[in-house]
């Protein structure tokens, strides 16, 4: 993974020293809380419901065990114990003092790690593929490219007052699992027929009250131009974004509003003055960056093992947990792992110190030291041998991580909700345990199959619910919580957002509403068809109608959420 | 202005008066003050054959104004300041890097409205090399704020070449 040379040291540093007098002034009055709160949302620092909360940047995802020995120690000393894992593959602590968030920082410093960036109307944390580097299906490797996104996005003196915030996501494989038709800037890195690198560039997509899929703005941008392209997209965005109305600020506004072909026209315009002008990235760059995510030392392994097969014949439990949560991997003998950060009762998401250090002690062991979080909230071990997946998972099982359920229905993408966000109308944590208490039985888990589940507590959409084959998003109607239902949306390569069923519902009636649909998909798929592909071929009307067909029995006479 | 900063130093009070329309005011009509002063870009664009054979006017541009509209007068004008109403409101830096990259402009560039130290060092970095801080905070603590940082990774104005090509960035070795 990529590691700090003299000048990111520098360059962190400095910022903890310039953050460390921000919070000095603060607390002795000289800066006000209007002008103090957008300087330390640009580190990640958000006033919530009960206390601080910090976000630190995970650069696209990739962790080493030191790092995350580090997280362990911030949630120990600083925290309440356990930390929460975001849907940007970043973690946040729920329980900072603003006097300790300096310190915080400098300790970060010293693993190579910020919280820089993390919030605020600016260029935010690169996301990518989690199984960047090892998956068969990749093209090319996004994390050098990302790396040096995030350099370029480090402090850029011209966006950190952007309309509003900005996200990038990179993916290098034919399955998008990065989910970049919904960011602001969504990367595809591909190979033209010269076999030349470079990226298919989206812009404009995003969830949050206006859900909608980024538009292609470029088919093939050698990658040479990345920097000076999207500098000539947020130089654009900057100037004509909306600045008037929170709610209108995202790039998706303006390209929506003058239309693509506009947009694309205006960002030609600008990016004639800046291609080919230093901004243009070297190969000697390149080489540099790549030099840092080269494979680790592989053992030259057949590509099957004979006791990993014999676990897997003799136990169903491990079979099962195999086939939901082991991947294929590119170099023979080895696949990668995601532990489940979604056991039934737990936050999604959520880990705690001993986890954490559990988890850092098993990469150790078993994966060359380095681990990635996923936008689905759990983590991988990229690097395992077959024959030891048996003992990571039988190690991984007695810390609560080997949840056979990753794609399935309770593996939930959940945001803090009402809980902890100060942003939330509504919780959304209680109704993901709700939901996962009704389903928990894992055989008819297996049986509904692959389902993406995301909730939001709020139109931010941060539990990513329009890409949710169901989605739930929290809704406040007169000072009650309620959960509004969409069905169909989808990630990866058909991306779509999901379409509203109907009238919302109290937290009480979700599990039963969930019952109701999948009993509508159990009775109408055919064979072996996915939900999605249910949903699809049959659209959402047969779901609506048999959800709202009789009334659902309601613990409250509104929509008042009784599981806080 | 007060509380003028100007090429890395504290001026404090300079002799340049901000003109601002008041409610009511055309900028057709204004009287514009003898001595030097920095007019709104509509008074500039009403007024401009008078006005420019004075010497002593300068043009200041709203956060919502495009550089564009000075780009015949950058060779010209003594003064051009970029106002930040708000500063969260980051559009001045876009107007500020067209100004020097696009126009060619090399004159005075000053930053004025809700202008602080926790920005310096980004405002300098995109052109502006004068700034008028906020009249309730002082010029000095404000000064620090161009040296937050000694490195930064990115072209802006004052560095034309991104740290991978200033200097010989060797990989640490990775494990």
């Amino acid at each position: 993974m990529y590691r700090y040379d003299q000048y990111d040291h520098q360059i962190v540093r400095e910022r903890v020293a310039q953050y460390r007098d921000q919070v000095r002034r603060r607390l002795s009055g000289e800066l006000a809380e209007d002008e103090f709160r957008i300087l330390r949302l640009q580190n990640g620092l958000y006033m919530q419901r009960h206390a601080y909360m910090l976000r630190i940047a995970v650069p696209y995802g990739l962790l080493s065990s030191q790092q995350l020995r580090m997280f362990a120690h911030i949630a120990r000393t600083y925290d309440r114990g356990y930390g929460h894992f975001t849907t940007r593959q970043n973690i946040q602590f729920n329980w900072m003092e603003l006097e300790k968030t300096p310190e915080i920082l400098e300790k970060l410093a010293s693993v190579e790690m910020h919280a820089i960036q993390t919030s605020g109307n600016c260029v935010r944390n690169i996301t990518s593929d989690q199984f960047a580097g090892i998956a068969p299906d990749e093209l090319v490797d996004p994390r050098p490219y990302a790396e040096i996104l995030r350099e370029w996005s480090t402090f850029h003196p011209e966006f950190a007052y952007l309309p509003r915030k900005f996200k990038i996501a990179i993916s290098g494989a034919v399955e998008d699992r990065a989910a970049t038709a919904v960011h602001d800037i969504g990367l595809h890195v591909a190979q033209n027929e010269q076999g030349e690198i470079g990226f298919r560039v989206m812009v404009g997509g995003g969830m949050g009250r206006t859900p909608i899929l980024g538009s292609v703005i470029r088919d093939f941008l050698p990658w040479q131009h990345v920097l000076t392209y999207i500098e000539a997209i947020l130089r654009v965005y900057n100037q004509y974004g909306r600045r008037d109305n929170i709610y209108k600020a995202r790039i998706k506004i303006l390209v929506k509003a003058i239309g693509i072909d506009e947009y694309r026209r205006q960002v030609d315009e600008e990016w004639a003055h800046l291609k080919d002008g230093p901004g243009t990235i070297t190969e000697e760059e390149l080489r540099r960056v790549a030099a840092y995510f080269t494979a680790p030392a592989y053992e030259a392994l057949p590509a099957t093992d004979a006791t990993f097969e014999q676990h897997k014949a003799e136990n169903k439990a491990f079979a099962n947990w195999v086939s939901r949560n082991v991947v294929a991997h590119k170099v023979p003998g080895y696949a990668a792992v995601t532990l489940s950060l979604k056991k039934t009762g737990v936050p999604p998401g959520d880990a705690t110190a001993e986890q954490m250090e559990f988890v850092a002690g098993l990469v150790d062991r078993y994966s060359f030291g380095e681990l990635r979080v996923t936008h689905e909230q759990n983590l991988v071990l990229s690097d395992v041998k077959l024959a030891d997946l048996y003992a990571v998972w039988e190690a991984a099982k007695s810390q609560g991580l080997a949840t056979p359920n990753i794609g399935l229905l309770t593996d939930i993408v959940c945001c803090p909700g009402g809980d902890f966000c100060a942003l939330a109308n509504a919780k959304s944590i209680p109704i993901a345990e709700a939901i996962a208490e009704r389903f928990d039985n894992l055989d008819f888990q297996h049986d509904i199959g692959e389902i993406d589940l995301n909730i939001s507590g709020c139109i931010n959409a941060c539990g990513h619910h329009h890409i949710g084959n169901i989605g739930i998003l929290g809704v406040d109607k007169d000072g009650a919580e309620w959960y509004q239902v969409s069905l169909g949306g989808a990630q990866g390569n058909d991306a779509a957002v999901g379409k509203i069923i109907g009238p919302s519902f109290s937290a009480h009636q979700m599990p039963d509403v969930i019952d109701r649909i999948l009993q509508v998909y159990v009775r109408d798929r055919i064979e072996d068809e996915r939900f999605i592909d249910t949903v699809r071929r049959v659209g959402v009307a047969p779901f609506k109608e048999y959800v709202y067909a009789t009334p659902i029995k309601t613990a409250h006479a509104k929509g008042e959420d009784a599981y806080a | 202005m007060l509380n003028v900063i100007k090429n890395r130093a504290v001026v404090g009070e300079d002799d340049w008066n901000l003109l601002r329309l008041n409610e009511g005011e055309s900028a057709d009509t204004i009287a514009v003050p003898a001595g030097k002063v920095v007019v709104p870009l509509a008074v500039w664009q009403a007024q401009k054959s008078v006005l420019q054979a004075r010497g002593d006017v300068g043009v200041w541009l709203a956060s919502d104004e495009r550089p564009e509209a000075l780009k015949d007068d950058v060779a010209s004008l003594p003064i051009i300041a970029v106002d930040f109403p708000k500063f969260a409101d980051g559009r001045g830096y876009s107007i500020a890097y067209n100004l020097r990259a696009r126009h060619g402009y090399t004159g005075e560039l000053r930053a004025v409205g809700d202008v602080l130290r926790d920005q310096l060092f980004y405002m300098q970095r995109v052109g502006f090399d004068a700034f008028a801080i906020r009249a309730d905070r002082d010029a000095h603590d404000a000064l620090k704020g161009l040296s937050d940082f000694s490195e930064s990774y990115q072209v802006s104005w004052d560095k034309k070449s991104p740290l991978f090509r200033r200097v010989d960035r060797q990989a640490v070795t990775a494990k």
